[in-house]
């Protein structure tokens, strides 16, 4: 149970799409959203859930909150069926939506709190220290007593992250809960959600086109396409499945034609200064050296390639298979 | 129980958020009761004891039209729209995460803003055709009571109504159509533009046998004394076998809707 606290197994959406063929005539296709996807998270866990769009992601987590009944499988959040009994499984989960509110637009921050307040029926003394650290962490101080309809993108969502939170849910929810923040926003979010999990223990799922998000707060990650899972496993585990490259950026002390060396290539040339890739799997020092001894260098880097040119390239791998 | 209390003074709240259009709406409504006092003067001037009512009658008619045209949503208004943009927008994906039940949640809210609406537009359009005509404002004071009774139960028939045509959003995706329509209707067959006892023979029945004659017409023949005793209680059972009976096909609606309807966007 506890290791598999939530649990997909063979889990599958289809819908069926009307399309206009003619004047009148509509063709009707089936379009699988999510197709067989299984796994589980354990409870405590923070995991990365990404896709890029129309991959299935939002479907999945739909699923997962009871808003969606799966075509196929068997769904289980904290041993509850969520789609048969939504509303009892509404009192053990979070969700955030990141481009979606639930805080009442025209009254002020605080009245959408009173509310959760109520619905979840939390014990006033739980709601009070709750609320007490929401602020402090969030940043909502000065926010309480101000409508909603004027609080910015990056303080509605903090908000709304808030808002999910006061009545201790055990699962939480993100979907993409840094979307269209600024840096400073982003960073607040982030640390909150790192303390969240490690303190209270929350198990979190997280879809997001950020990849910093999942960086710097996921040990897992899932990557889904074409509504298959197509990677589940550790972050780092993504380079090598992506077969990534790393980059050896060097400042040669005139502009000299493309650098030859075993073992990397020239990918681009600009002036004095060249680029060169490598696996990311090999040692970059033997490489480092060999330039060295045949060129006139003068400074150089290494630059990591960012999980996103990864997955970027694995989507792209798929598409072409 | 609680979250519901919150959720009706939260409807109250906002809708007492914005002055200047609560103000707006009441100089409005004023005006169109003069236009309308002046035209039934005229009407009942040539065709007296129209309906069944008296000149004082009708103008404290037309006065009760523009004191509950908010109240009762006449033209509809406030709920439609934004739970009809919420499904729309698919940010009624969050308010299925809740444990609160959707139909109960936005009644309370109505409520609300039904209580704000009579008390913001009611009051001083109210107020202000007493002191310009001669009104049959009820005596006793149970007759009043038994008006506000029968305006609670007519903003839940309306609340119903407007609920279905919401949840209509889920299927068509626009429903500003299908707004359009049930305001028109509601506009005519809640006796908003003349009292459905005007209306001759079977079209008169008809008005009258509708669920729209709950919001402005039965309250208003309660405030004019046109039921008393059993006609009271029948008057009411009327309210509440319609608000009742679309009560249960918007819980019907909601549950079918939300087990087998996609809910919008990514």
């Amino acid at each position: 149970m506890e290791s598999d606290f939530i649990q997909l197994d063979g889990v599958e959406k289809v819908f069926d799409v009307r399309r206009k063929t003619g004047r009148l005539r509509r063709e009707k296709t089936r379009v699988r959203a999510v197709d067989a996807i299984s796994f589980s998270v354990p409870r405590g866990e923070m995991v990365g859930y990404i896709g890029p769009n129309g991959a299935g992601k939002s479907t999945t987590i739909k699923m997962l909150t009871g808003i969606l009944t799966p075509s196929a499988g068997r769904v289980r959040v904290a041993g509850i069926d969520p789609a048969r009994e939504r509303t009892r499984l509404a009192r053990h989960i979070g969700v955030v939506f990141g481009q979606r509110t639930t805080l009442w637009w025209d009254l002020p921050l605080r009245d959408s709190y009173r509310l959760m307040h109520r619905m979840y029926r939390i014990p006033d003394d739980r709601f009070k220290v709750n609320m007490a650290r929401c602020v402090e962490l969030l940043d909502l101080g000065e926010l309480l007593d101000v409508p909603v309809r004027q609080l910015s993108l990056g303080q509605r969502m903090r908000g709304d992250i808030a808002a999910a939170l006061l009545h201790d849910p055990e699962v939480l929810y993100l979907d993409e809960p840094t979307i269209g923040l600024d840096v400073i926003s982003k960073a607040k979010v982030r640390d909150f959600l790192r303390d969240l999990n490690t303190e209270r223990g929350t198990t979190v799922l997280l879809t997001t086109h950020d990849l910093t998000d999942i960086e710097q707060l996921c040990k897992r990650v899932m990557v889904i396409d074409h509504g298959r899972l197509v990677y589940d496993g550790a972050l780092a585990g993504l380079h090598e499945v992506g077969e990534s490259e790393r980059t050896l950026v060097v400042d040669l002390e005139r502009e000299l034609p493309p650098v030859e060396v075993a073992g990397a290539r020239v990918v681009k040339v600009e002036g004095p200064r060249q680029w060169l890739a490598f696996p990311a799997s090999v040692s970059a020092a033997p490489l480092v050296a060999a330039v060295a001894q045949r060129y006139p260098l003068v400074d150089l880097s290494v630059r990591e390639q960012d999980i996103e040119a990864v997955i970027a390239k694995m989507y792209a791998d798929r598409s072409a298979l | 129980m609680r979250l519901y209390a919150v959720v009706a003074a939260g409807g109250f709240r906002r809708h007492a958020t914005y002055r200047v259009a609560t103000a707006a709406g009441v100089f409005t409504n004023t005006v169109f009761g003069f236009i309308l006092a002046y035209t039934f003067t005229a009407l009942w001037d040539e065709r007296p004891q129209l309906g069944g009512y008296d000149l004082s009658q009708a103008l404290t008619y037309v006065w009760l039209g523009q004191a509950l045209l908010m109240t009762a949503a006449l033209m509809g208004g406030g709920l439609e729209s934004e739970l009809m943009e919420r499904i729309r927008t698919g940010d009624i994906a969050i308010d299925l995460c809740r444990p609160a039940d959707l139909q109960l949640f936005w009644l309370a809210g109505d409520l609300g803003r039904a209580a704000f609406h009579l008390l913001g537009r009611g009051v001083v359009p109210m107020a202000v055709g007493a002191l310009a005509f001669d009104l049959a404002l009820p005596a006793d004071p149970f007759v009043w009571v038994a008006f506000l009774v029968a305006v609670a139960l007519g903003v839940v028939v309306s609340f119903a109504i407007r609920f279905l045509v919401a949840l209509s959003a889920f299927w068509l995706l626009d429903g500003a159509g299908v707004a359009q329509i049930t305001w028109l209707v509601g506009l005519f067959f809640s006796g908003m533009v003349l009292p459905l006892t005007v209306f001759p023979g079977g079209l008169g029945t008809l008005a009258q046998a509708l669920p729209w004659s709950a919001l402005l017409q039965i309250p208003a023949d309660v405030f004019l004394g046109k039921h008393t005793g059993w006609g009271l209680v029948r008057a009411y059972g009327f309210q509440l076998g319609w608000a009742a009976l679309l009560l249960t096909a918007g819980r019907l609606l909601q549950s079918v809707a939300t087990r087998r309807v996609v809910v919008q966007g990514g």
